[in-house]
């Protein structure tokens, strides 16, 4: 009986990878090989070409950009195992999931749990497909790690409300097509008086502009809010339960900052290999520079163990049906360790990796750097390391508040 | 924790209540008491053979369970929580060269007794006081081995020495050309300068040219399973300690500079619990082992450090004495990451292992 199912099991798997090998052959262009953005939903449209347009679009079709969500949403309703697969058959061939955004990494699933049918009807689809942009509108000037100290209020009208405030730190605002935001409908209490609306980026009195960091890319905004009309509709939840259902968007972001296969992405070669090109080696191979190879083997070590702790969660949380204690450090080892390769890789390369400008720099080594400064924000936003020891020390060891 | 199967949960449930009511770190205190240097109580130790915790990785035809290192290594974190003294590791470790090296003869005549506690086997590797299984100076003349090892663990109980020469491993058993000199050392365990004098030896023919690398890879695991035990024990007994002790009219605990370290340490715990869990997997599944052995006792050694360190500093003063554990365990601590390979010794050979 067991070994029927299993025989079963395995037939459908084998018949649903093949007609992704013929999916990805026909639609997944060989120019696009191995060129996944990292940030997709980070980076403007325009950089898109026509054959990426193409490409999400056939994927969007599918919903296989959003592989397990219910299909009767735009999703592609697979099964776990079958989403393996997916990944597995991408990764052969070099192909990437088109879709991505903040709509996919932390919106849309917080909207599957929380959201109306009517909401979900409305606004699943279109992330499924890469169609609509979402952005953030979380942080304030006085609202960052204290992020319940927002101050942007929206006040009842009757039929809709007027959102007067100003959001900070809007990832991609620039660029957004709608925005989910915490709000304030009440000041009696901190926490009770927020609530979770969704707004237009092009509706009258929404005004963005966009903030240059020291990497000089400019991927997050100020968004000013002057009077802005929100129709009762585009209240997720009830009014007061924005505090709820914004700490749960969160988790679903850290889980996505520390997610170990993109962090793996990032990773890209070893740090050893690119050691070797750049600097001195002895006869058998080995880097001269005993000192630097120690550092570096110290880094891939811990780096390894690092990817073994996500993998360790993954399977945990599956097996108990609920988030992995552990899933609590993801966040804050995997962005320290990211920053600490940034800072490895200027090492290997001397001055000729804090290149900024210019045709004596290969891209590769230019983009590190800028990658190595905006590094510097993964350990800020989302939660700062701080806060996400707090959150451990408090919720996970039981350490008490400070009376 | 990595997810478990039903006899491996079971196995660490038998070993967490035994170590925790059947020896307590006042056993240890016992055995440090005694002053005989085998430092371990043979009585406890044929009761964990009785529960078959010496025969883990034994085949069942040798009379072992056969359940694998997972299993052994579940088992090994349990004791080490409460710095059970015994030569469990070092005969699980020594066990394993014979499993992976030795003829059916040899493979007969001492696994079943190796699993039913009738006999205890030990490692005898190093010749100096820094781990170099490079130099070895060790020889064998007509089936007779000659050479000094240094601080080989478990000298006093061993009945059966794995010993690495020039051209191998051999087994010599305890007695004419085996000499010990006691080298007390700060966990106060048994350890001793073993000298062979034209001893019979026995070479474990099996096993290829990587065998003495592999036993060394399976004694580097499992030493680090036996540190993860002592990491968590010193960083439990730490919160405890953080969550009861009141100065300036407040619960230490609630002191932000102290829990943003204890963060610290949790984050670090999981990544050396990681490492270890993933070194006991590789040995059982026998994919990239030699990799995945730096990996964990890298990270035991950076881990188990630091914790150690930390766990006496938030103690503060109370730590500092004989009478609370948490300095046992600091004392152990040293000797195991100072045990088949340091820290900068695994650097070393993971960079070589990745080619730079």
């Amino acid at each position: 009986m067991a070994t029927q199912l299993k025989d079963d099991t395995q037939t459908h798997d084998d018949a649903f990878r093949n007609e992704v090998r013929e999916f990805l052959a026909e639609h997944f262009p060989e120019e696009l090989k191995g060129k996944g953005n990292l940030l997709a939903g980070l980076d403007g449209p325009t950089n898109e070409s026509p054959a990426h347009t193409k490409w999400r679009e056939a994927v969007g079709d599918r919903g296989w950009g959003t592989p397990t969500w219910p299909k009767e949403y735009g999703g592609g309703g697979l099964s776990r195992s079958q989403a393996k697969i997916l990944d597995q058959e991408m990764a052969k061939v070099g192909a990437w999931n088109p879709i991505g955004g903040m709509g996919i990494m932390m919106f849309g699933p917080t909207l599957l749990e929380y959201g109306s049918d009517e909401q979900k009807k409305e606004h699943i689809p279109s992330i499924c497909r890469g169609d609509i942009r979402w952005c953030q509108g979380y942080s304030e000037p006085n609202a960052g790690s204290d992020l319940a100290n927002i101050q942007t209020f929206a006040e009842d009208k009757g039929d809709h409300y007027l959102v007067n405030g100003q959001k900070t730190w809007t990832s991609g605002g620039q660029w957004a097509d709608k925005c989910f935001a915490l709000v304030r409908t009440s000041r009696s209490d901190k926490h009770k008086g927020i609530s979770f609306l969704l707004f237009d980026m092009d509706a009258p009195g929404v005004e963005v502009r966009p903030i240059t960091m020291i990497s000089g890319t400019s991927p997050f905004c100020e968004t000013f809010l002057t009077d802005v009309k929100v129709p009762k509709g585009n209240l997720v939840g009830k009014e007061g339960e924005g505090w709820t259902i914004g700490k749960r968007l969160l988790q679903h972001e850290r889980t996505n900052i520390s997610g170990g296969g993109r962090l793996a992405e990032m990773m890209g070669r070893s740090l050893g290999d690119i050691a070797k090109q750049h600097c001195e080696t002895e006869e058998n191979g080995q880097l001269a520079d005993a000192a630097l190879r120690q550092k570096i083997a110290n880094f891939e070590i811990r780096w390894n163990s690092f990817l073994l702790t996500a993998r360790r969660a993954m399977e945990e949380s599956k097996a108990q049906g609920g988030v992995s204690e552990i899933s609590s450090v993801l966040k804050k080892a995997g962005t320290k360790l990211a920053q600490e390769r940034s800072e490895m890789l200027i090492d290997i390369r001397g001055l000729q990796g804090l290149g900024w400008e210019g045709d004596s720099f290969e891209d590769s080594e230019m983009e590190d750097v800028r990658a190595w400064l905006f590094g510097k924000a993964a350990t800020i936003y989302g939660g700062s390391t701080e806060v996400q020891n707090n959150i451990i020390a408090k919720r996970v060891l039981g350490m008490l508040d400070h009376q | 924790m990595a997810v478990l199967n039903e006899e491996q949960e079971m196995l660490r449930d038998m070993a967490r209540d035994w170590a925790t009511n059947k020896s307590p770190v006042t056993e240890f205190r016992k055995v440090r008491a005694s002053g005989e240097p085998e430092a371990f109580n043979r009585d406890a130790y044929a009761k964990m053979a009785e529960m078959g915790w010496a025969g883990v990785i034994i085949p069942e035809e040798y009379g072992g369970s056969d359940f694998g290192f997972m299993s052994a290594g579940l088992v090994v974190e349990e004791l080490g929580k409460t710095l059970t003294a015994s030569p469990l590791v070092m005969n699980t470790v020594a066990a394993s060269a014979i499993v992976l090296g030795g003829s059916d003869e040899q493979k007969s005549q001492w696994l079943p007794k190796l699993a039913s506690g009738e006999a205890i086997a030990t490692l005898a590797i190093d010749e100096g006081p820094r781990h170099d299984p490079e130099k070895i100076e060790t020889t064998v003349w007509g089936g007779k081995l000659s050479g000094t090892k240094a601080f080989v663990p478990e000298a006093h109980g061993a009945d059966l020495f794995v010993v690495a020469a020039k051209d191998g491993l051999y087994l010599v058993e305890k007695g004419d050309g085996v000499s010990l000199a006691t080298r007390k050392l700060t966990d106060q365990r048994s350890h001793a300068d073993v000298t062979f004098d034209g001893a019979a030896a026995h070479k474990l023919e099996g096993g290829g040219d990587t065998l003495l690398g592999d036993v060394l890879d399976r004694a580097r695991v499992l030493t680090a399973a036996e540190m993860l035990g002592m990491a968590q024990a010193v960083f439990d007994t730490t919160l405890d300690y953080l969550k009861q002790r009141v100065q300036f009219n407040q619960v230490l605990a609630t002191f932000q500079a102290l829990q943003h370290r204890m963060a610290d340490l949790f984050a670090d715990l999981a990544q050396m619990r990681s490492a270890v869990e993933g070194g006991l997997q590789a040995i059982d599944s026998g994919f990239g082992i030699d990799r995945a052995a730096i990996i964990a006792k890298a990270e035991a050694n950076r881990v188990l450090h630091t914790v150690s360190n930390e766990g006496i500093q938030m103690h503060g003063g109370i730590g500092m004495t004989d009478e609370y554990d948490v300095g046992f365990h600091l004392k152990r601590a040293r000797v195991l990451e100072a045990s088949f390979g340091s820290s900068s010794q695994l650097n070393n050979r993971f960079a070589s292992l990745a080619g730079y």
